[in-house]
């Protein structure tokens, strides 16, 4: 049934466009993506693109979290998965047992904002020691006073907003700060839906929080962002701190894995060369931070030689 | 000392009618307050653009063709499967089940399962429907997974209306001559379609608003390509609101409003049909 309906619209394409002999767009196939939703607006940009090139090759893009698509795209199930932490050890054991190989490739970066309310006159900035020691699971029910972060901050009590424990930006936040990812005090706001955390920390003197940078900057009237000390003074994030990663630990990379069969499908392979080609200018778009030059080239690198690997026809 | 206590229970009629009243009044205000901010937020994205476009990055140029789309093959899918499956039951319930333990132990678990969360349904379709039948995150599986959900509301209004039928109009028809069959199809159904429509209607409204077991099965999707046929990838105008209200530009929320705002027109219209229908039934019907 769905091939026939793949036949019938492919020549009437064919036939509607067969004066004008537009070659490449006679790519036809469906990419079927899944993954991290913090990935997904920069793979929907491309597979926006895409489309206007492409107009016959269904993507279709799902979010069903990091975890989620790794745990189809180990099956097989899936011909890219979007990620915003790499695969784990498990996930890459089950994909092995299934015979599953794949490619991974750096796309973006994300900051990771530290925020308070813009009535917030004490905490311009945060030392990295002094996040953990309010993050961390001993600290609950404990660290509740903003003076018992630092002594000469007022003695207000504390309120915490985070990302909600299922999220990919959780498991990072944890394991860069904690140092042991899944792990933090559950007494705090947590939603998996960052707008929520935005409108908490912007009507909250008290608030501290963290989520994506995109966040941020959409909201930059209600919030006020904290600069992180790792050590080497206090560094605000922003497009120029991330991607010389002096803005660090709270940034991360940004990755999609390939199917290593897929790869073989000639709309996988044109999907993710064109993937590559357009990041520079969508990523910032929709409000993450591109690779430098240097790195893009380099990922591009390793998907070409990988490409040539693989090649079969 | 008896006026007296006249005195207090007619002051406690009176506050008990005020506080009748109050709580009346604040729903209906609540849901003036919402409408009036989602049309506020929303109106002004509600143009022809908005309704033939593909998604998009852009939140200007984004559209709701495809789950506009989706949610129409939905409805239309759901009440083909729904609707007889439920009457059918409803019938054999009511009119030749017997009333033993076993009909006993069914009509439990109808009442039971139009009470079971629907996320429920949708991890039980991502195994049945998604996985062992192979049907993928397909219109027909979406839409298999909704008739289970309102399968039970279907069944149990329908059954409401056959009850509400009066026996007379039964025995009338048995004198006749008329068959059991003849009489359930000829005087009962035609008696009680009112009440039927009206609850088949309603149950899918309550369908068309369904996300969390949609999800599950795997529509929270980016397509760029509008269904066409029962085994396409789809998305639902609810699960396109809550991506759109989750992410961080302005425009997109702006967005979720509109579309809001075309989910409760639907709705809307769907419940002013079964209201339509039920008072025309009504006025038809004479017993």
């Amino acid at each position: 049934m769905r091939k026939i309906a793949i036949l019938v619209s492919t020549s009437l394409v064919l036939f509607s466009c067969g004066g004008k002999k537009q070659e490449q767009n006679q790519l036809t196939g469906t990419i079927n993506i899944d993954g991290s939703s913090t990935v997904y607006p920069i793979t929907e940009a491309v597979a926006e693109e895409f489309k206007k090139v492409y107009p016959d090759v269904k993507v279709a893009v799902a979010l069903s979290g990091t975890g989620g698509g790794f745990k189809k795209f180990v099956r097989g199930e899936t011909d890219i998965n979007d990620a915003s932490r790499p695969i784990s050890h498990y996930e890459d054991s089950v994909a092995k047992a299934n015979g599953i190989e794949y490619i991974e490739l750096v796309v973006a970066y994300d900051g990771l904002a530290v925020v308070v309310n813009p009535k917030n006159t004490w905490c311009n900035d945060i030392k990295v020691e002094e996040l953990k020691k309010i993050w961390e699971p001993e600290a609950q029910g404990k660290i509740t006073h903003w003076n018992q972060i630092r002594p000469e901050w007022p003695n207000q009590p504390l309120h915490l907003y985070g990302a909600g424990v299922e999220s990919g930006t959780y498991d990072y936040f944890t394991e860069a700060i904690v140092g042991k990812a899944h792990s933090s005090r559950g007494d705090y706001t947590a939603s998996e839906d960052d707008n929520v955390l935005v409108q908490g920390v912007s009507s909250d003197v008290n608030a501290l929080g963290f989520f994506g940078f995109a966040y941020y900057e959409e909201n930059k009237d209600k919030l006020k962002l904290v600069a992180v000390d790792n050590g080497n003074g206090p560094v605000l994030p922003s497009v120029e701190t991330v991607k010389n990663k002096t803005y660090s630990p709270l940034s991360r990379p940004l990755f999609i894995y390939i199917n290593n069969k897929a790869a073989e499908r000639k709309e996988v392979q044109e999907f993710v060369s064109f993937y590559l080609d357009k990041i520079t200018s969508l990523v910032p778009e929709v409000g993450y931070i591109p690779l430098s030059n240097d790195e893009l080239q380099a990922v591009k690198t390793k998907w070409e030689e990988f490409l040539s690997k693989h090649k079969k026809n | 000392m008896n006026n007296h206590q006249i005195t207090i229970n007619r002051w406690k009629d009176k506050i008990f009618y005020w506080y009748g009243l109050i709580c009346t009044v604040s729903g209906v205000l609540i849901l003036a307050v919402f409408l009036y901010s989602i049309i506020i937020e929303g109106w002004d994205r509600l143009n022809w653009q908005f309704f033939t476009s593909l998604p998009s990055r852009r939140p200007s140029s984004a559209g709701i063709l495809v789950p506009l789309l989706g949610t129409l093959w939905i409805m239309i899918l759901t009440t083909i499967i729904a609707v007889p499956i439920g009457i059918a039951a409803a019938i054999y319930l009511e009119e030749y089940g017997k009333k033993n333990k076993f009909a006993e132990f069914i009509e439990v678990n109808i009442a039971n399962l139009a009470g079971v969360p629907s996320i429920i349904y949708g991890l039980l379709a991502l195994e049945i429907f998604v996985r062992i039948m192979g049907l993928g995150r397909s219109l027909l599986s979406g839409a298999l997974t909704l008739s289970l959900l309102i399968l039970p509301i279907v069944i149990v209004s329908t059954r409401e209306a056959l009850k509400s039928v009066p026996k007379t109009i039964r025995e009338a028809s048995y004198a006749l001559g008329a068959t059991k069959w003849k009489t359930i199809w000829n005087a009962v159904l035609p008696s009680a379609a009112g009440g039927i429509l009206t609850g088949v209607i309603l149950a899918i409204s309550r369908a068309i608003g369904e996300t969390a077991p949609l999800v599950v099965i795997g529509a929270m999707l980016y397509i760029t390509t509008i269904p066409t046929h029962p085994l396409d990838d789809f998305s639902v105008l609810p699960i396109q609101i809550y991506n759109w209200l989750s992410r961080p530009q302005k425009g997109f929320i702006e967005n979720a409003t509109a579309a809001i705002i075309v989910l409760l027109a639907i709705t809307f219209i769907l419940n002013g049909i079964a209201i339509y229908l039920r008072n025309k039934w009504q006025s038809k019907v004479k017993w």
